[in-house]
């Protein structure tokens, strides 16, 4: 057996090399989904609530009707032109990030059962020897985050950091603390 | 509980020690940014299993060649990269494509944050792209990227080295990496690439100078192999 390599930080001048795959519209291809439409932002901060200016935000998620678009999502389940499911975009100097996207449907867990939909976050930056991974859940699903498998293995006084919160029609705020007060939850997946 | 059986094998948990934590003081940037709370552990589900894929169409003719492009010949040493992508089980892994970027000979990123007093080459952009073969073989050209200073402590100075990053078949073998040169005396005086608590795991990721890759009058080679996460076992077929 071989051993993964180490992870390594990203550092300053990531924009270099990875902005060819920026794409902060996730529905820009995607003309049917656009009366779906909604967006994310939010901001991410440091262990003294500075902004993160020089990182970067990857999402990954399912369409709206629970599919990923992934050769082991085998499930009968339509696939919707021009949508990925992948977004990124560098955090702005104020620390922010915005995504449009769709809301996900609902995906199974390990043990089959419908897991809240989400969305998946990884965040890259100076300083962070190897990313973070987080999710991201929705406020008006109150009954599946109270179900999902997920959310119930963290301790009920973090869980609020991993859903976000309404901000207008079809928006929502949800920021990543990495550190500190009101600490985003982070996973080893 | 132990998943269903029809579910998508599971990713191997990282080897102990083989990966950093997230807090290395002397890496003084991760003092801040670092997570105060352990982390959760999650059984992977189709979530963690699934992720972005990027075929060819993702990668242009001549974007595995840094020296190109810019309108003329970058100055510094040019060399051949090359290497394998696997995972841990030691298959290859195909159409993976792989981000790099890198500061010019002088030690000078492209970047409006990079304040090093060298000089920027007008014939080199820093940044390319590649994608693995059948075999998980990739290969780009290149200069060798210059040391340069920056401000952990007094008088620190990177090792030369090139910024990886690859996204494997899932979420959950996302990786972005540095590859370093063989003999560079800065190495064992980088927080960086010292974070990596052990010895094996560190020197792997120090590139190899590699003759059969080496092209005689034109440029040195360097094999740099990756591994990503492997599955714990095959699915059910």
């Amino acid at each position: 057996m071989l051993y993964a390599t180490a992870s390594q930080t990203v550092g300053p001048y990531l924009h270099i090399g990875l902005t060819g795959l920026n794409c902060a519209d996730l529905t820009a291809d995607a003309p049917d989904l656009a009366p779906q439409r909604i967006v994310i932002e939010g901001r991410v901060t440091d262990g003294r609530g500075e902004p993160v200016p020089d990182g970067m935000v990857e999402i990954w998620q399912a369409n709206p009707a629970g599919r990923y678009r992934h050769a082991d999502d085998t499930r009968d389940l339509a696939l919707v032109p021009g949508f990925t499911g992948f977004g990124r975009v560098p955090t702005e100097a104020d620390g922010s990030f915005r995504f449009v996207t769709v809301k996900p449907g609902a995906v199974p867990d390990v043990e089959g059962r419908p897991q809240a939909p989400h969305i998946m976050v990884s965040v890259f930056m100076r300083g962070l020897v190897k990313h973070v991974a987080t999710r991201m859940y929705f406020p008006e699903e109150a009954t599946a985050n109270a179900a999902d498998g997920v959310l119930s293995l963290v301790p009920a006084d973090r869980r609020a950091t991993l859903v976000a919160q309404p901000n207008g029609q079809n928006s929502y705020r949800w920021d990543v603390v990495l550190q500190g007060p009101g600490e985003t939850v982070f996973f080893d997946i | 509980m132990p998943p269903r059986s029809d579910h998508p094998a599971q990713y191997r948990r990282l080897y102990w020690n083989t990966q950093p934590e997230y807090r290395f003081d002397p890496y003084a940037s991760t003092q801040l940014r670092s997570p105060s709370q352990p982390l959760i552990a999650l059984p992977q589900s189709l979530s963690e299993v699934t992720g972005p894929t990027f075929g060819p169409e993702f990668v242009r003719e001549g974007d595995n060649d840094l020296t190109v492009g810019n309108g003329g010949e970058p100055i510094g040493e040019r060399i051949l990269v090359t290497g394998r992508v696997l995972d841990e089980n030691g298959r290859a892994v195909p159409n993976a494509l792989i981000e790099v970027w890198q500061a010019n000979a002088a030690g000078r990123y492209v970047h409006k944050r990079d304040q090093h007093d060298a000089p920027l080459d007008p014939h080199f952009s820093g940044e390319g792209r590649v994608i693995t073969d059948a075999n998980g073989r990739y290969q780009f050209k290149t200069i060798k990227p210059g040391a340069y200073p920056w401000r952990n402590h007094h008088n620190a100075w990177r090792p030369q080295h090139i910024h990886f990053s690859l996204f494997g078949n899932a979420y959950a073998t996302r990786l972005v990496t540095q590859m370093y040169f063989p003999g560079d005396p800065l190495l064992p005086y980088d927080p960086i690439f010292n974070c990596v608590p052990d010895e094996k795991a560190r020197d792997r990721l120090i590139a190899a100078l590699d003759w059969e890759t080496t092209a005689p009058e034109y440029a040195l080679g360097y094999r740099f192999d990756i591994v990503l996460r492997g599955r714990d076992a095959t699915p059910m077929e």
